[in-house]
């Protein structure tokens, strides 16, 4: 089978500073896999994830995505790219403090303008679906960390996007959590054909992946691109 | 463990003789469970039937004679296969991959290819429990998240020895 990549990173170098964060890093995702990116701390792999994003642009290289370069594209269409297109899971979960779970999840489909009762309707569908609903009432501060989590997921996938971005996702729970969230982003993912990029270096998270990428000192290594 | 490799790797720095051979293992790789020259001998005569090594000097002594073992092509071939497989992960691969390691790297071959390699078994290995996991009943999860931390234990080994490569290539080289 020979189909094109969904989001491709070619030889992207970038820098903080006089830190060199990529080296003429390479990765390709195809649509609907899920690809662990690993490496020890401080090896890049976040750097990649931001850059694959399109939250961070690469010093040099190229991030292409369904075949169109990310950095040629003007702030506006790159920012409704990120909304569109893109979910993103962080290692806290990142939820906005003075709304409800309900309304946290609904967040990204009233920000594409989409109504509230619709919204809101969808965003209920989702919670059920990563086994939170119960916290649908709450605000973010009165939920416990796996909770929080799941909630999260259920935002980044709330608009069906085609690419999801975890970061370190399971970061901050312990094993059960950790492992529960993992099989709900990726059993999610996978019903609705969305690629997952994992930032991670626990193994056990990894091994959710259909594969891995390996990032040391900036470089991938072996394995970047698919079968 | 292989013994028999991990000689045809002893023996590729250069010929020895079989009793240098068992020191240099017995230093290198078995420090609390020494060889039995019996065992050096039977391994030598064993990889001379095979091909992989040859008698490079015979030497008169007060005893018997003794021979000096050299590395053939084949047995450098050998030696090359055998680092190059992946280990099938069990829980006392440790041994095995430390040997895998200083041989690479006392063979000039490169550590962090093999490391990789293991790596990439181990994950394999990983995943496969994992969707067993997924479909199984409490039981099944236990016994796999059992071997997957197991597992774990090992890839955070391998990463540490990643992570410190340069610092062991300047002690087993010195």
């Amino acid at each position: 089978m020979t189909s094109e990549p969904l989001l491709v990173a070619d030889q992207l170098t970038k820098s903080f500073g006089p830190t060199t964060a990529l080296e003429r890093a390479s990765v390709q995702i195809m649509a609907g896999e899920v690809v662990a990116v690993m490496g020890p701390s401080g090896s890049g792999k976040s750097t990649l994830l931001h850059c694959l994003a399109g939250i961070v642009a690469p010093d040099s290289g190229q991030v292409r995505y369904q075949g169109r370069d990310i950095g040629a594209m003007s702030d506006t269409a790159r920012s409704a790219l990120r909304r569109g297109e893109f979910g993103f899971v962080f290692q806290f979960g990142q939820l906005v403090p003075e709304l409800t779970c309900l309304e946290n999840v609904a967040l990204p489909l009233r920000l594409n303008r989409l109504g509230r009762r619709a919204a809101e309707r969808r965003a209920a569908e989702w919670l059920a679906r990563l086994e939170v609903s119960e916290v649908a009432g709450k605000r973010p501060g009165e939920i416990s960390g796996g909770q929080g989590q799941r909630v999260a997921v259920a935002r980044a996938l709330v608009t069906a996007p085609k690419v999801i971005f975890a970061d370190e996702p399971t970061g901050a729970l312990d094993s059960l959590n950790g492992e529960r969230v993992m099989r709900l982003l990726t059993d999610a993912a996978r019903q609705t054909g969305a690629a997952v990029v994992l930032v991670t270096h626990e193994a056990r998270v990894a091994a959710y992946s259909d594969r891995e990428v390996v990032v040391r000192d900036g470089r991938t290594r072996g394995m970047e691109l698919a079968a | 463990m292989s013994i028999g490799q991990t000689i045809l790797g002893l023996l590729e720095a250069g010929p020895r003789h079989g009793y240098d051979l068992k020191r240099a293992y017995d230093e290198r790789f078995s420090h609390s469970r020494p060889l039995h020259f019996g065992q050096v001998y039977a391994t030598l005569s064993r990889l001379l039937k095979n091909g992989l090594v040859e008698i490079d000097a015979v030497e008169p002594g007060e005893g018997p004679e003794r021979k000096r073992y050299a590395i053939t092509t084949a047995g450098v071939t050998d030696v090359q296969q055998w680092l190059s497989q992946p280990e099938r992960p069990d829980l006392y691969l440790q041994n095995t991959l430390y040997t895998k390691v200083v041989l690479a790297l006392l063979t000039g071959r490169s550590a962090t290819d093999l490391l990789d390699i293991q790596r990439a078994e181990h994950l394999r290995m990983m995943r496969e429990l994992t969707r067993r996991k997924a479909g199984g009943d409490l039981a099944d999860q236990l016994i796999c998240d059992h071997a997957l931390f197991h597992l774990e234990a090992d890839l955070r080994w391998l990463e540490l020895t990643a992570a410190r490569l340069d610092d062991l290539v300047s002690e087993v080289t010195a």
